[in-house]
């Protein structure tokens, strides 16, 4: 197995892919732990597929992919959430009319001009190859500042996901907190689909909170188990898609199921012992 | 002198009006306590006032100078330091907070992003005051309906300088926490905290108020509490009008009214 460890790091790609991963996975499941919570899950579904959208069509005219998608997912996470406020209109529906509404045209552009190369279908189901030096450290500054920046209003944070009424009630400035959980998911969901995919990104968002929230019931046990679920998993999927020459996304997102049953055994056994 | 003018406030919800033309004024150390049937826009006029809704008509306006209004943006800036104890609650059941990081999560400021000794103390405090320092490393949802409340209401206090605003704090409690909620908040009205408390408990209201609002869509009646229980208004609603919803034939009050 050593060996095997060892022959991984002998590629410079495969590190580049596990550094950024590893703190994709981090700031993934910190902003994940406050997603569920305020049942936002499917805004982060709906904007992976608004970002596919972007990058087929960047990709299409030979546009810079990030340049391009980081506004447009930005634009669109703000959307969602005005959607989300507004009691009128359903929430749900909305975010999947837009998720598909944005694949569909995506895929129709790609078909119309370059057809379905490599690029679009790495986009689709990521790729360890897709980091290559500039985007590897545009992530890594971009997650630092991600991480920074939860560290700094994470007590905010918390008392918006908790009770946001009660928040804008008593603090002036709380309104700014949902637009910065906002745009920091938007960020995150285009620089991991390219590892991930766009259709397994939100994985590494939901997942580590979800099992977190089986066992810890304090929200900082939740933030921080969700922070280490998070990134033990994506260590040992990457470990398996290089030893079974799986895509790195999909069994990632499997090693966060495994990761889910267990809590979710850990939790059940929990409360039958405590009464 | 005022510290809360309402003017002519009128208040919807998809083009239902819930409030309409209501006006009164609060002044500092107060106990206004909003009366009115279920449905009577109690709660909703109370977001008003907290800037969580915006009015249609009218305006609320704050003597630090901030006001709610159509014009203004909802999310003003306070200068009072208020409190606020939602109406018991849509919070989420799975929701993985200890008590500790709920109360704490009242002292935030609008500078503050880290707790410092000061807020922990004024937590610590809160939550011995409310009796519930024993179990503040307990998971919020686990706690009984009781519990909680006081585990909100110890939340509001560490927000609260000025002025405390109560949804219904008794709302679900025992006779005996019932007892204590209102001797607490009559306390911290006499360090000088004015209380705007919504509630059902009629008798409540006229024990410990020294102002009613009696909201019936549109407004019923604004005055001490004294002119109050000479109305009609407030007879009626003690007893015997079936059309108010807490005083049917089972109503335990009204029985022993028509008793008497
Ligand atoms: N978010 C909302 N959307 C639509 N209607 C609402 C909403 N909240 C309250 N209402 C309506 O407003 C009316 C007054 O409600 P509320 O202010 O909660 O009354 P109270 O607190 O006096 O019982 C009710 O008829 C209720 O159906
Ligand atoms: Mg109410």
């Amino acid at each position: 197995m050593f060996r095997i460890i060892a022959e991984m790091l002998s590629y410079p790609f495969l590190v580049r892919a596990l550094i950024c991963g590893i703190l994709l996975s981090v700031s993934a499941s910190l902003l994940g732990v406050s997603l569920v919570l305020k049942r936002y899950s499917m805004i982060g579904d709906g904007l992976s597929h608004v970002g596919f959208g972007a990058l087929a069509i960047a990709t299409a005219f030979h546009w810079a992919p990030l340049a391009v998608s980081i506004p447009i997912v930005v634009i669109a996470a703000f959307l969602l959430l005005r959607l989300n406020e507004n009691t009128r209109i359903k929430g749900d529906a909305a975010i999947a009319l837009i998720s598909t509404g944005a694949l569909a045209i995506g895929i129709l552009i790609v078909s119309l001009t370059t057809g379905v190369n490599i690029d679009i279908y790495n986009y689709m189901f990521g790729s360890v190859l897709a980091i290559d030096k500039t985007s590897f450290w545009i992530s890594i500054v971009v997650c630092i500042v991600i991480i920074v920046l939860f560290f700094l209003f994470y007590n905010r944070i918390f008392a918006v996901t908790f009770d946001e009424d009660f928040t804008k009630a008593t603090q002036a400035k709380s309104g700014g907190i949902n637009l910065l959980i906002a745009l920091l998911t938007a960020v995150i969901i285009v620089l991991g689909m390219r590892l991930m995919g766009a259709l397994l990104i939100s994985a590494l968002i939901i997942f580590p909170a979800l099992s977190s929230m089986r066992v810890f019931k304090s929200y900082k046990r939740v933030t921080i188990s969700s922070a280490i679920i998070s990134v033990i998993c994506f260590v040992v999927g990457i470990f398996c898609s290089y030893t079974l020459s799986t895509p790195v996304g999909a069994t990632v997102v499997v090693t966060n199921i495994i990761a889910f049953l267990i809590f979710f055994i850990i939790g059940k056994i929990r409360i039958r012992k405590e009464p | 002198m005022s510290i809360i003018d309402c003017k002519h406030l009128s208040v919807s919800y998809e083009g239902r009006t819930i409030v309409s033309d209501v006006s009164f004024s609060i002044s500092a150390g107060d106990y206004l306590c909003i009366v009115g049937e279920n449905g009577s826009g109690k709660t909703t006029l109370m977001r008003t006032l907290l800037g969580l809704k915006k009015p249609d008509k009218g305006e609320v306006l704050f003597s630090d100078g901030c006001s709610v209004g159509k014009a203004s943006d909802a999310s003003h800036k306070w200068v009072h330091k208020i409190g606020y104890l939602p109406q018991k609650s849509n919070l989420q059941k799975d929701f993985p907070a200890s008590v500790m990081e709920i109360v704490l999560s009242g002292t935030l400021n609008d500078n503050g992003l880290f707790y410092t000794k000061k807020e922990k103390k004024k937590a610590i405090s809160a939550m011995e005051s409310l009796g519930i320092l024993d179990i503040r490393k307990r998971s919020f949802m686990e706690l009984s309906g009781g519990q909680q409340q006081r585990v909100l209401l110890a939340r509001a206090l560490c927000a609260t300088e000025d002025i405390l605003f109560l949804d219904e704090p008794v709302a679900g409690l025992d006779p005996k926490v019932t007892q204590d909620m209102y001797e607490m908040i009559k306390t911290l009205n006499e360090i000088g905290i004015t209380i705007v408390m919504i509630s059902h408990d009629i008798e409540a209201a006229l024990e410990y108020s020294n102002h009613i609002l009696h909201l019936n869509k549109d407004m019923d009646f604004f005055g001490t509490t004294e002119e109050y229980k000479k109305t009609e208004l407030c007879e009626h609603y003690l007893c015997h009008i079936p059309d108010h919803l807490h005083h049917d034939d089972d109503c335990e009050i009204c029985k022993e009214r028509s008793h008497v």
